[in-house]
């Protein structure tokens, strides 16, 4: 468990792509917000960042296989601390979501919980009997999952409960479903969906849906914001507006234009050419991921980057989907580029545990 | 098992390149995306990039007043609703709901739209759509505010004038600047679409009254809706104008017109400040604030009555036996004729082989000036005409300022015509004959005037030839207001009184004594004047035609006091037959003027306590100066 591991064995391609990734982000943050009452959040974005790496060099260093024995300590905290939200949490923007901390930033738990969550998994399916995945060890993990994610969906937070679901789904695919559960798996969702629909989503909620299939014809602005990200997108061209230069970006078209939007505003100013830069560096950074998951020394660290991989992408593809207009509008921030302290820390953790991986792949 | 196989059983080769290929089909559809945006359409959202950008909305200034003398207010603003179209936003799909929603016809509304896309200027640039919008129109653009977001309600103020178009000739009235005004000097200021003063004091004193816009910046999206405010610049209001016009006196020669077609002018012969300018008939200006309706136009222009015309300024008309007087002091001033100068009238004369009648057939028998001048004996100004020759007749006439403008602030003022051999020569490469110059010796043949000059000449004359020019502004407000003002000097003759008094004492005579002016007597008050009935054709071709409107036009002027004059007025009565039924229109402007003194006075000093007062004394110094 303390075996030495050299620097060598760090993995620095991952380090270096998610560090480029951040500082494009800050710039970006800073760009957003100069003419804004906020003009100083880049500066804490540029913190939570250099915190980040502290807290990916932390992970990377304890050992993975001891933190997924801890997985029930962390479980019942993270359970613990989302009841918390809901007791304490203030109310802000209509929904619970952050645990205030005295003296600190307030903690927005549920973006922890995701963290817990790639190690639970590891943990489920990971030590699997006959090597495939059965009913009961799929119901139970079922069960797992659902309490953080009611909790969630409660606050109410539906793009971060629906960012657990790509967690769980990676993991049930890698440990080998049997075919069949598939076929009920597909035919469960495709019932659940209306059920979801009617008696699980908030209006809110609908409405961002709705304002998705047609933004253009929406008299009271449901699909405004996805209207404005477009414009904002389109009029960056292909070689962008120019640093802090986007018309749509300075003038404030684009609402959250430093959190959720904050690709729309990197791809006005930095155009088509940015936009390519910025996929390639996340591309890479999944692909080296997954690789890491390919050369694990067990199931477990197979486990745990190819959640991280899976997570990633899903909020990626969400957040960046909704930038381009290919996705609904959600409150889904881009893994690394959007201002926010948890879910920058949260990315960083992620990728340290992908580096554990990594630095203990010839360990036995 | 070597390791590396039991790493390989377990490392999942088959599902982790699932997932590769998983994530390079989402990366390459997120890329599509972004291609179809920023490459492909690049175009459609660059423009609505520029959609979502700064709207210019004017925060319209309200005008200056125009007030009376008093201070009294002629001219005000009223707040209404303006609704102002955003061109770049403007879309032809919802013209039928503006239409409907706004009382505009669908195919004005379209050929505005049309019109406006070719004009130049700043897309940003907002033109007015409508103005003065009803209540239920306001109501209307609330309840579509989202449907109809490229349509902007904002307050402006509106002029408004006084009711019936009192005054409305010398007050004036604004609108939009039109394509030809737009390349005038005095508007060089001014852009389309802004409101100018298109006539009257409201254009001449433009600038002044003339408000600065303010601004505001406002975001807006790309569909046209406000997000917030980025700079607001506040609009001035523009100064107000305060006139010379008296608005009882306005008020009484208003009504005192009637429904007679002509002018009245009264101004105060000491200054040249005009107190009342009154021309008939007259046009309802508020139906031209913020554009004229069509229908009110061609009512207005093909009018045969020709309300638009300022007939006090603009009407250049033959003035009849009002010219004597002039005529008068030119034979006391050439030495031609001394005040013993007599002619015996039987009714009518023969000059040059032609027979002139007198007006009246029966002949005046031997009569004086001051007789003549009382019963406006022709005959007796023939002789005078005959023996002064033309030019010596145009000398005077233009020395009481006629056939010039006599530079009163309101634009388009007529010259009229002072015939002269030089005129002659100039304008029909003829000679003068002698044989024209008895028509023009009573006011005919080819002179004409307007009202504004025979009121400032006759009221020279009366001051004993110190003619001011006439204006509409106080000179301590014309100082104020206009740059480099330097006040015109009164233009004067030297005229002694001895030689003037038959041409007053007759005056008086034609009021008091039993002259043709007798409707202009007023108790207290002395009271001169002059009749004139201009002929309009030749009295044959008059009769044969019956038409009214070739009827004489009856002309009056009139100065009070006789002695020391206050005020001079004078009446133009178009078709109205005889100079006598215009006297008594001069009389109420008079009686008006003085009445309003009276009231400040005690009452055993008011006028009608007073006698009738003397016949100006043939002994006592006359002096035309300032009393």
């Amino acid at each position: 468990m303390n075996e030495q591991f050299s620097w060598r064995d760090f993995d620095w391609t991952l380090l270096m792509a998610a560090v480029t990734i951040s500082a494009l982000g800050a710039l970006e943050v800073y760009s957003a917000t100069r003419s804004t009452p906020w003009q100083d959040v880049y500066l804490r974005q540029v913190l939570w960042v250099g915190i980040g790496l502290v807290l990916l060099w932390i992970s990377s260093t304890i050992d993975y296989h001891w933190l997924v024995r801890q997985v029930p300590t962390f479980y019942v905290l993270t359970v613990g601390g989302l009841i918390a939200v809901l007791m304490f949490g203030p109310v802000i923007n209509g929904s619970r979501r952050w645990l205030p901390l005295p003296g600190f930033a307030n903690l927005q738990v549920s973006e922890f919980a995701k963290i817990m969550l790639v190690l639970l998994v590891a943990r489920l399916f990971s030590d699997l009997p006959k090597g495939q995945l059965d009913f009961p060890t799929l119901a139970k993990a079922g069960l797992i999952f659902l309490v953080p994610l009611v909790l969630v969906v409660q606050q109410p937070d539906l793009s971060t409960s629906l960012s657990f679901l790509p967690i769980l789904g990676v993991g049930v695919f890698l440990a080998g479903l049997p075919k069949k559960y598939i076929a009920v798996g597909l035919l469960g969702g495709a019932l659940a969906l209306p059920l979801a629909w009617t008696f699980f989503l908030d209006d809110y909620q609908k409405d961002r849906v709705t304002g998705f299939m047609n933004p253009e014809d929406d008299p009271r602005g449901k699909g405004y914001q996805a209207m404005q990200s477009k414009i904002a997108v389109g009029s960056g061209g292909i070689w962008g507006q120019g640093f802090a230069s986007g018309t749509q970006t300075q003038l404030r078209f684009i609402p959250e234009a430093h959190t959720d939007f904050v690709f729309a505003s990197y791809a006005e100013e930095s155009g088509f050419v940015g936009v390519l830069i910025v996929l390639a560096l996340y591309f890479g950074l999944l692909m080296r991921i997954v690789n890491n998951a390919q050369t694990a020394a067990d199931p477990a660290g197979m486990q745990i980057c190819m959640a991280v991989a899976a997570l990633l992408l899903f909020q990626i593809t969400v957040n960046i989907g909704m930038v381009v207009g290919k996705m609904p509008v959600t409150g889904m921030p881009l893994p690394l580029m959007s201002y926010g302290g948890s879910s920058t820390l949260t990315a960083f953790i992620l990728l340290g545990l992908v580096n554990n991986v990594r630095i203990r792949r010839f360990t036995n | 098992m070597t390791r590396f196989d039991n790493h390989r059983a377990h490392s999942r080769d088959v599902e982790t390149s699932v997932f590769q290929y998983f994530v390079a089909a989402i990366f390459l559809w997120l890329l599509t995306g972004f291609w179809q945006l920023q490459v492909q359409n690049t175009e459609i959202y660059e423009e609505r990039a520029e959609h979502n950008s700064v709207k210019a909305l004017p925060i319209p200034a309200p005008r200056g007043r125009i007030l009376d003398r008093e201070g009294r207010v002629l001219v005000d603003n009223a707040p209404t609703f303006r609704v102002m179209l955003s061109r770049d936003a403007a879309r032809f799909d919802s013209v039928p709901l503006i239409a409907e929603g706004l009382g505009i016809p669908n195919e004005q509304l379209e050929s505005r739209l049309r019109e406006l896309s070719g004009r130049g200027g700043p897309d940003y640039q907002q033109i007015i759509l409508k103005d003065n919008l009803p209540l239920s129109e306001v109501a209307f653009l609330e309840a579509h505010r989202e449907q109809l977001a490229e349509l902007e309600l904002i307050r402006s103020p509106r002029r408004r004038y006084p009711l019936n178009g009192m005054g409305a000739h010398v007050l004036g009235y604004v609108g939009e600047i039109s394509k030809s005004e737009l390349n005038l000097e005095e508007f060089v200021l001014h852009e389309s679409g802004s409101e100018i003063g298109k006539a009257g004091l409201e254009r001449r004193y433009n600038d002044f009254l003339d408000g600065k816009d303010g601004s505001r910046m406002v975001l807006v999206d790309s569909r046209s809706r406000r997000v917030r405010d980025l700079s607001r610049v506040e609009a001035v209001a523009g100064q107000s104008l305060r006139l010379t016009i008296d608005l009882d006196l306005q008020v009484v020669a208003d009504l005192a017109m009637g429904e007679r077609r002509g002018a009245v002018v009264a101004l105060d012969p000491r200054n040249g400040e005009i107190l009342a300018m009154t021309s008939k008939p007259e046009f309802d200006v508020n139906k031209f604030v913020g554009g004229v309706s069509a229908a009110d136009w061609q009512d207005v222009t093909r009018d045969p009555d020709k309300p638009m015309l300022n007939r006090a300024t603009q009407a250049q008309l033959a003035p009849g036996s009002i010219f004597k007087p002039f005529v008068a002091l030119a034979g006391l001033m050439e030495g031609v004729i001394d005040k013993d100068f007599k002619v015996f009238c039987s009714g009518g004369a023969s000059f040059y082989g032609r027979y002139f009648r007198c007006h009246r057939s029966a002949g005046h028998g031997w009569v004086n000036m001051e007789e003549a001048l009382r019963d406006s004996c022709d005959v007796y100004f023939y002789n005078l005409g005959k023996e002064l020759g033309i030019d010596r007749i145009a000398k005077y006439a233009e020395l009481a300022g006629f056939g010039h403008k006599t530079g009163i602030d309101l634009p388009g003022e007529a010259e009229g015509i002072v015939p002269s051999s030089h005129w002659k020569l100039r304008f029909f490469r003829d000679k003068w004959y002698a044989g024209e110059t008895i028509s023009v010796s009573i006011g005919q043949g080819a002179l004409t005037i307007t009202p504004l000059q025979a009121a400032h000449a006759i009221g020279g004359l009366a001051m004993g030839g110190i003619w001011h020019q006439p204006h509409l502004i106080p000179q301590d407000e014309a100082a104020r207001i206009l740059p480099n003002y330097v006040q015109p000097e009164p233009k004067r003759a030297n005229i002694e009184r001895s030689e003037i008094d038959p041409i007053i004492r007759g005056m008086w005579d034609v009021v008091n004594e039993g002259g043709t002016g007798g409707r202009a007597r007023l108790p207290g008050i002395s009271v001169c004047g002059k009749t004139g009935s201009a002929q309009r054709i030749s009295r044959s071709l008059a009769f044969e035609n019956n038409d009214p409107r070739l009827l004489d036009d009856g002309w009056f002027v009139a100065f009070a006091p006789c002695e020391a004059p206050e005020i001079a007025v004078s009446v133009l009565f178009e078709n109205g037959e005889h100079g006598s039924w215009a006297a008594p229109i001069a009389r109420d402007v008079i009686k008006a003027y003085f009445d309003k003194q009276d009231r400040l006075r005690p009452p055993d000093r008011r006028r009608d306590e007073l006698p009738v007062p003397a016949r100006p004394r043939q002994e006592t110094a006359f002096v035309g100066g300032r009393p």
